[in-house]
């Protein structure tokens, strides 16, 4: 067990090593000179000060040969420091910091709206006996999956802040403020939890040991729920840990659509102004928030699952 | 992008090799094939729904004025805010311009940017694939473990970087689409090479002293070609979501142009008095990426009925 936190461990560090890796690479040496980008910032085209061009070369250290730039910048990020972003000039960690706990509150109920939703929805398609209740549910999420997001916020936003006044369109204020944008965020993500589980609750009920409790007498709800779903449980639990980057991700788009402060705001004025220390510090924020999130997943598998361990110490995790 | 990225992963689980199955179809089976393929399309409304909506966005891309004889960027101005009528399907906007001929127009735009966004993820992600499954070792260890990177960063945040560093643009939008499902292409490709070059006959081949290269291009590369084709038709679906939520966030092209995500961002200003702006241009993107999915999903279960 020991060993196998460890290797985990490890490889969640090199993984996170290298995503900063390639988004100074992606950042740094694509064809849009950061510099002249950040010079132009806020202003026409080809007025930019030369002189300016050049302070800011040496503020930020691109007159430096690439290595010793990259050694300098990692060396810094590993104690949490990402530069100062660009367009506001505060530090990018306080700046994401500040920024984290409204995502966190709408992603965590979003995360919540999509297990319940998508569970009870797996749950009730796999249960129920009616031929057309079955076909009726299994072709929800396969329509959730295909619609935009931002469609549908703004669709909800219609209905329910214009027309019944029920919740209100943007801001973050409170509960009600945090329904809409959830839900939004939610239907995507239910829908690939609904079906993942589906999937896997109709393999569970295929199993001798679904017949051995049902051979036993346990009722139909006490088979499908205790036996059957907390096997089933198993692969959605896996996604759910690749669906939370999802969801982090998800909310630059539902933050802009609902007006909400958020890291996705502050994503999408950071690429909207090029501000390269602030986007970079999101692409490894992101990372960061899935690679622990796998992390935990992982530690927690062998608990629900025992034969985990041993599987993955002979074959090589993938990180 | 994130559910191929689930399909990736599934892919390159490792379960029980699928046999392969050398034989080509001879012309008469080819016939039968296709009529079988017709009856199989003809049986399930959905998908035969789903084929004239294609048929229908592919027609409007390359053909705009067979659906509508309005111009999309010049509007009269004593007709805006027009709800849908019988001479605007999908009412007029501020400017007054027919909303349902931006949509068709826009179609061209926004299947161009998906086309290229699947195109970039197929070439990268396929030779990433093959060369690391087909050169092995430690070619095949460091190339995997970059593709490993790429899906530790959820794939909107890759595609955002992208833009930052390469600008605004269709293009440029749908070529950072592209890269962030490169991971998953190359995943799928490696593990159909490494199935296929276990396969008796390519040992055959080598054993009959076949180059690598006519091996790789005879034997391994029609045979493995299959799972990654329907990858991309995968793909094409979340693409179109994935470059209209860019254009959506306004990074897409400039403002006149009607694509379909800064369509709907448009709209989103009028939301209290024109329900039509936003609604009726995201149901085309909707009811598209349905259809693709489904046509996908039809393609994907042939593929795993047939041995």
């Amino acid at each position: 067990m020991r060993r196998y936190v460890i290797k985990r461990l490890a490889q969640a560090v090199g993984v996170l090593w290298a995503a900063y890796t390639v988004s100074f690479l992606v950042l740094d040496f694509l064809p849009g000179d950061p510099v002249s980008a950040m010079a132009g910032a806020g202003m026409d085209s080809g007025q930019v000060d030369p002189a300016r061009i050049a302070a800011l070369r040496h503020e930020y250290g691109f007159d430096k040969p690439v290595l010793a730039q990259y050694a300098d910048h990692l060396g810094r990020a590993l104690r949490g420091d990402f530069g100062d972003a660009v367009s506001t000039g505060r530090p990018v960690t306080a700046t994401l910091a500040d920024a984290l706990p409204q995502t966190l509150r709408l992603t965590g109920a979003a995360l919540l709206l999509a297990a319940v939703l998508g569970g009870g929805l797996a749950v009730l398609a796999t249960y129920t006996s009616r031929r057309w209740l079955r076909q009726l549910l299994l072709s929800l999420p396969p329509l959730g999956v295909s619609v935009p997001t931002f469609w549908v916020g703004l669709l909800l936003v219609e209905a329910f802040s214009f027309r019944l006044h029920w919740f209100p369109a943007f801001g973050n204020d409170g509960l009600r403020g945090l329904v809409l944008p959830a839900l939004t965020l939610a239907i995507p993500t239910g829908a690939q939890v609904a079906q993942v589980l589906a999937k896997s609750l109709l393999t569970a009920l295929d199993q001798a040991y679904v017949e051995t409790a049902r051979a036993k007498g346990a009722g139909r709800w006490r088979v499908h729920l205790r036996h059957a779903l907390r096997n089933a449980s198993l692969p959605a639990l896996t996604v759910v840990g690749l669906l939370v980057g999802q969801l982090i991700a998800g909310s630059v788009v539902v933050e802009t659509v609902f007006s909400r402060d958020g890291l996705g705001r502050v994503t999408a004025a950071a690429v909207t102004a090029q501000d390269i220390p602030l986007v970079q510090g999101v692409v490894v924020f992101g990372a960061l928030i899935f690679v622990s999130v796998n992390l935990i997943v992982d530690l927690v598998y062998p608990l629900l699952d025992p034969r985990i361990v041993v599987a993955s110490d002979r074959r090589a995790g993938i990180a | 992008m994130s559910q191929s990225l689930l399909d990736g992963q599934a892919e390159a689980a490792p379960g029980p090799a699928r046999p392969l199955d050398p034989r080509t179809p001879s012309p008469a089976g080819r016939v039968t094939g296709l009529r079988q393929a017709l009856r199989f399309v003809l049986r399930r409304p959905g998908l035969l729904l789903s084929v004239v909506v294609l048929v229908l966005v592919v027609l409007a891309a390359f053909r705009p004025e067979l659906f509508t004889s309005q111009d999309p960027l010049k509007g009269v101005p004593s007709q805006n805010f027009r709800g849908p009528s019988g001479s605007h399907w999908f009412g007029t906007d501020e400017l007054g311009r027919d909303v349902f001929s931006r949509v068709v127009h826009g179609a061209q735009l926004s299947l161009k940017a998906t086309l290229i966004a699947v195109l970039v993820a197929f070439v990268v992600g396929g030779l990433l694939g093959v060369v690391a499954g087909f050169t092995g070792r430690w070619v095949d260890d460091v190339l995997m473990r970059f593709v490993d990177i790429l899906l530790s960063i959820p794939a909107l945040f890759l595609s955002l970087a992208m833009v930052t560093a390469l600008g605004y643009g269709t293009v440029k939008v749908a070529v950072a689409v592209g890269i962030a499902s490169v991971a998953s292409f190359a995943r799928v490709a490696r593990a159909e090479v490494l199935r296929v070059r276990q396969a008796v006959f390519v040992e055959a081949a080598r054993s009959s002293g076949a180059r690598w290269y006519s091996m790789l291009a005879r034997h391994v590369l029609p045979n493995a070609a299959g799972p990654v084709v329907v990858l991309a038709t995968l793909d094409l679906g979340s693409s179109i979501l994935a470059v209209s939520a860019l254009s959506f966030l306004g990074y897409g092209a400039p403002p006149p142009a009607p694509e379909w995500g800064t369509l709907i961002s448009d709209g989103r200003n009028y939301l209290s008095n024109a329900w039509w702006l936003t609604a009726l241009p995201g149901l085309a993107v909707a009811a598209t990426v349905l259809a693709t999915n489904r046509v996908a999903r039809a393609l994907d279960g042939e593929r795993g009925r047939r041995p």
